[in-house]
């Protein structure tokens, strides 16, 4: 009887033995890709552990709300270097993210223009710029100006190093939305720069506040634009025009001093430092979820 | 033509870079009557629907010549504002294009953000809508739900939904560019109703490469074939004895 042949057939015809080859190297392939990924986990798993372990000690709460002390003093903790921090990122990401993201848009949505091209070369570029050259920068374009080291000049440097690091990833961002979308803003009578706002860069939030994240994570370590700008400070400052505390400094200065106990103090730190970059990164992605699950992600 | 013209293209040439996609095509269309646009894959005929609203000339290097005359208003003349244009003359796409970070309801309010008079008020936002939903037939489906997601319907709801949305702003003229292409025979057969009962208020131009639809939606139809455009009938005559031989040949299947 021609015609149709039924499975069991076709079952006896495949050769068992390539078939079972070919399910213990899936099997063997799958297990592979478990065990790189647990691999790539291991370096930041082991910094954590580590961190934990040498900074835990020091985690109450008078580190946080004291200055400061001589060493051999008790009771010494960063409040005004988690503060300082904090402003720093503040104004860097009041520079930095606005001027990224129009800039990213620009980019994205004026793809052809040699204004286009231009700025997304530049920001490949300084995107590898050394992070000591934009301290040197700013300390030549601001504090030597000013006379005087400040947490402005800081929150500049920061900034600066943050516009190529947003310009870029939210091009990428943008650039994910289907074209399909655009169209038919456009068809409802929408101008270009609305559908730009109102439908491309909603759709793409998601992906540009996660952009924006890594910048703000990315700035949050740097220590080498700091030195010549915001300089540090043992006391509380009073005004943006003054020199400023900050983790990355702080701990720099405990961790090349001869003292244990500061050692100690630069490790609680550094986890306080990776904590903070956490938090942000929850409220603001807590902040900008999407009603319905993201979009473009 | 028995029926008042609703817009009139005369000579009509659309070019992408040097690819010569529209070929000198004049053709009138009829007010308050549904026209549709049949050809094989690659005639042009979604290229030359997109020039009917200036949309052609959103793709790099696209370039058109010709008129098309719409009410008084020849709509390629220096100065006239694409976007105004656009505002009249509606547009459904092949695929579903509802915008995923907004509701149903701000989906088909889309467009009344840019009305000439600006947003309406929110009880005739709402009035609006769900006029909208109910000539695109959707409305008992999502009357309680029109604060969800617009992506969490099925694809037949989602292209029911961009039809609400160009309804919503009550276009003169409606461009439909193979809008059943990617549905399922349900929801194609409601949107084929649906643009039947829509001749009473607008014009509608379809663009098919059904022409079993073609013969059921549409009043006149028209064939064309490599950008040119063939013939252009009352739909009854062109699908019974068409005056073309390529039209016969294509209409029979022997080629498409």
């Amino acid at each position: 009887m021609g015609g149709v042949v039924t499975p069991p057939a076709v079952m006896s015809r495949t050769n068992p033995s390539r078939l079972h080859r070919r399910h213990a190297t899936n099997a063997f392939m799958i297990g592979l890709t478990y065990v790189v990924a647990l691999l790539a986990c291991l370096p930041l798993i082991f910094i954590l552990w580590h961190l934990i372990k040498a900074g835990a000690s020091f985690m109450r709460p008078s580190f946080f709300t004291n200055m400061p002390k001589p060493v051999g003093e008790d009771g010494g903790g960063m409040a005004n270097a988690i503060i300082g921090t904090l402003v720093l990122l503040g104004i860097a990401s009041l520079i930095g993210l606005p001027i990224g993201i129009g800039a990213g848009l620009y980019v994205a949505e004026q793809r052809g223009s040699w204004l286009a091209s231009t700025v997304r070369f530049l920001s490949d570029v300084l995107n590898g710029l050394p992070s000591i050259v934009m301290g040197i920068f700013a300390w030549q374009m601001i504090v030597k100006p000013m006379g005087h080291f400040s947490a402005l000049a800081g929150g500049i440097a920061l900034g600066a190093m943050m516009i190529p690091l947003v310009t870029r990833t939210t091009e990428e961002m943008i650039r994910l939305v289907p074209n399909t979308l655009r169209e038919a803003a456009l068809a409802l009578g929408y101008t270009r720069w609305r559908t730009s706002l109102a439908v491309i860069l909603r759709t793409a939030m998601p992906g540009i506040v996660t952009g924006a994240l890594v910048a703000v994570a990315r700035v949050a370590g740097e220590t080498a634009p700091l030195l010549f700008t915001a300089f540090g400070n043992q006391f509380w400052s009073t005004s943006l025009r003054e020199p400023i505390a900050a983790l990355p400094l702080q701990i720099f200065t405990y961790a090349i001093s001869p003292y244990d106990d500061w050692h100690a103090q630069a490790w609680a730190g550094a986890l306080v430092l990776i904590g903070i970059v956490l938090i942000i990164s929850l409220i603001a992605r807590y902040a900008t979820r999407s009603r319905f699950g993201a979009a473009v992600d | 033509m028995d029926v008042e013209p609703c817009l009139t293209v005369n000579q009509l040439n659309a070019y992408f870079g040097g690819q010569h996609a529209v070929r000198d095509v004049s053709l009138t269309f009829g007010d308050k009557q549904v026209t549709a646009i049949i050809g094989p894959s690659g005639c042009g005929k979604s290229t030359f629907l997109r020039c009917l609203n200036r949309m052609h000339e959103t793709v790099p290097q696209a370039r058109v010549t010709g008129t098309v005359q719409f009410d008084d208003i020849s709509i390629y003349t220096p100065g006239v504002s694409a976007i105004a244009i656009r505002r009249h003359i509606g547009m459904v796409f092949q695929r579903p294009t509802s915008f995923p970070t907004m509701s149903i309801r701000d989906n088909v309010a889309a467009g009344l953000r840019v009305r000439p008079g600006g947003m309406p008020s929110k009880r005739q936002v709402d009035e609006i809508v769900e006029r909208a939903l109910r000539r695109a037939a959707l409305w008992d489906e999502v009357k309680d739900r029109l604060d969800d997601s617009a992506i969490a319907m099925s694809g037949g709801q989602q292209q029911r939904l961009c039809i609400a949305r160009a309804l919503a702003t009550q276009p003169r003229i409606l461009l439909l560019d193979e809008p059943t292409a990617s549905l399922d025979p349900l929801s194609t057969q409601k949107v084929e109703e649906l643009v039947y009962e829509l001749r009473s208020d607008m014009s509608v131009i379809i663009v098919t490469h059904n022409m079993q639809q073609a013969a059921r939606v549409s009043d006149r139809t028209a064939f064309m074939l490599a950008g040119e455009l063939v013939e252009v009938a009352p739909t009854k005559r062109i699908f019974t004895t068409p005056n073309d031989s390529r039209t016969e040949a294509y209409i029979t299947g022997r080629f498409g």
